[in-house]
């Protein structure tokens, strides 16, 4: 049996917040710490096992490579897309400001 | 219950025969859409005028000697979480409401070919992340059999729909239960495919490697009809499995004499109450009873289902989740640059449960704990996979609960997610699996509310498993459907 990962804190659950982003208040980030660290508590039973000589299984119904020929076909109307969306200029998405954001 | 004016199978005989019109089964389910929906809010979005257009238009096609096909004039209800062409699909999230989709997806064209019609877009828990329906943006479905109990989730919608009489056939998505067990507290049937057998194109992706489409009806042959509509390989689903769809609904009758049939021992031990227990011992005896051979038998890594599913769930969730970021369709909210807009967005447009599924899928992929997580879970999920393999040597299909408890009363489990997320333990192992499993109404609680038994399958099993529903069905039928 391998060392646990330390119990999540709430530097984790902030910092994967914002990897998400996602805005959490002072409220949430207390209730979502320990909410988050019962979860993973329960998976204790998973971490715990010595599984190194099993593969993993990404996918149930094992199926590779599935290509379709390279042929042109319909594809949804422009218009229709565009409309979708919440700000477009010239047929294209619109969004803010992006050069000069500090990550 | 079902207050429904009959069956699909039966409502479509008559309307391709011309003995009975599409216009006045529709009509005939909007009254009772309209009598009781207020109580039980099944529905986000009821379409009541394109359901008498689609009605009409296939009345004259049969009266031109046309077949509409064979859902010809049955009603369904879909799962508000399917892409809908123009008409609102919203995952019951403030982040996709108002959305109208561009195209239709995969199996609502194939309704639309089988002469089926839409009478509405049902609720669910947000992105279908739930087992109460409570989790929707848009307030709670309320079960049909008692209005202070919850549906089940997340198809909660759907189920409520087929329960009260809105429409005989519905759709769902099922991606830890969330067929299943709506089914079950809601006393109809609910069937989870194998996975591949339904395109998923156009069903808003939870959890790519487990979400499947599947059917809720009144009747184990009704919910056949439908998956034999909505089966079938699909180039726009690189998942889809080639091959030919088996006939289903014809053979339904078969029995199950001779049929091998496990009583999966681990999951009639902790947490599952014992009137449920009795009610799937009840089960074991009836399919003995008509021929089948029934042993109890273990199937111990079920019992890390539930711990594996909840890290590959929200890992494969918080990153199909990354699309929702207020540029291409959906909610936006305004800020000064686009990553600000981004946090704006998702953090007014996501509710708790959808958040704390991203953060805790985001934490279980990132460096330093992959290993220990998504990777282990991954893992484990080869256990269950070898673990069934052994129990399929020795069984056609295995049998146990599908909910450890009847309907709960609404706000019961929502101060504690891990609570809520106990009532998948029977029916996740299957999803990791990708095995087919279905929920069949086999009578009543303690507390006289519905009670499903869950019948198991191997991959692409589902003659199997559905001849043994039919059996299950007809015993409790003869039992006079009660205790």
């Amino acid at each position: 049996m391998r060392a646990m990962p330390a119990r999540i804190t709430r530097d984790d659950v902030a910092h994967v917040a914002t990897l998400a982003r996602l805005a959490l208040d002072e409220d949430e980030l207390e209730r979502f710490t320990g909410q988050l660290a019962k979860v993973l508590q329960h998976a204790a039973d998973v971490e715990a096992l010595e599984l190194d000589d099993v593969p993993p299984t990404s996918h149930p119904y094992p199926l590779a490579n599935v290509l379709r020929p390279d042929l042109p076909g319909p594809t949804l109307e422009r218009a229709e897309v565009l409309a979708a969306a919440p700000s477009t200029e010239d047929r294209q998405f619109k969004v803010p400001t992006i050069l000069g954001e500090s990550p | 219950m079902s207050g429904g004016p009959g069956p699909a199978s039966a409502i479509a005989a008559a309307v391709r025969s011309g003995a009975r019109s599409a216009r006045e089964v529709v009509d005939e389910h909007l009254r009772v859409i309209d009598q009781r929906e207020p109580e039980i809010h099944a529905f986000n979005l009821v379409l009541a005028e394109k359901a008498r257009a689609r009605a009409d238009e296939i009345d004259r096609r049969v009266a031109a000697g046309d077949d509409p096909g064979p859902l010809a004039g049955v009603p369904i209800a879909l799962k508000d979480n399917l892409a809908t062409r123009g008409i609102a699909t919203t995952c019951s999230s403030r982040i996709l409401e108002g959305w109208q989709p561009p195209y239709d997806a995969t199996v609502v064209e194939r309704l639309a070919e089988a002469g089926a019609i839409v009478v509405g877009k049902t609720n669910l828990d947000e992105f279908a992340m739930g087992s109460s329906t409570e989790n929707s943006a848009f307030g709670p479905t309320r079960n049909p059999h008692d209005t202070s109990r919850v549906p089940g989730g997340s198809s909660g919608g759907s189920a409520a729909a087929v329960a009260a009489g809105f429409a005989p056939l519905a759709l769902g998505s099922d991606t830890g239960g969330s067929i299943r067990q709506p089914a079950a507290l809601c006393g109809v049937v609910g069937v989870k495919p194998t996975y591949g057998l339904v395109s998923r194109y156009g069903l808003v992706a939870f959890a790519s490697s487990l979400d499947q489409i599947g059917p809720f009806a009144a009747t184990v042959a009704d919910a056949a009809l439908l998956l034999e509509v909505i089966a079938g390989h699909d180039p726009r689903d690189a998942t889809s499995i080639p091959r030919p769809v088996e006939q289903l609904a014809a053979r339904l009758g078969d029995g199950v004499e001779g049929l091998r049939v496990g009583v999966v021992s681990d999951l009639l031990t902790e947490g599952i109450s014992r009137d449920v227990v009795a009610r799937t011992r009840a089960a074991a005896d009836a399919l003995s009873a008509a021929g089948a051979k029934v042993e109890e038998v273990s199937v111990p890594a079920v019992t890390l289902g539930l711990s594996a599913y909840y890290l590959i769930a929200p890992a494969e969730a918080s990153s199909n989740l990354a699309r929702f970021d207020g540029v291409r369709y959906g909610l936006r909210v305004d800020a000064p640059t686009t990553n600000e807009m981004m946090v704006a967005t998702r953090t007014a447009g996501f509710g708790d449960e959808v958040k704390r599924r991203i953060m805790l899928g985001t934490y279980a992929l990132s460096a330093g704990y992959y290993d220990a997580f998504y990777g282990k879970a991954q893992r484990v999920r080869t256990l269950i996979l070898r673990d069934f393999a052994a129990a399929y040597e020795r069984f056609d299909v295995l049998l146990s609960p599908t909910s450890p408890t009847t309907a709960f009363a609404l706000g019961d489990k929502t101060a504690d997610p891990l609570t809520m997320y106990l009532n998948d333990v029977c029916t996740i192992p299957s999803n990791l699996a990708g095995h087919p499993a279905m929920s069949v109404p086999f009578g009543a609680g303690d507390d006289g509310l519905p009670v499903g038994v869950q019948v198991m399958a191997p991959a692409l099993g589902e003659v199997a498993m559905l001849r043994t529903g039919a059996v299950l069905e007809a015993a409790l039928a003869g039992q006079g459907g009660a205790r």
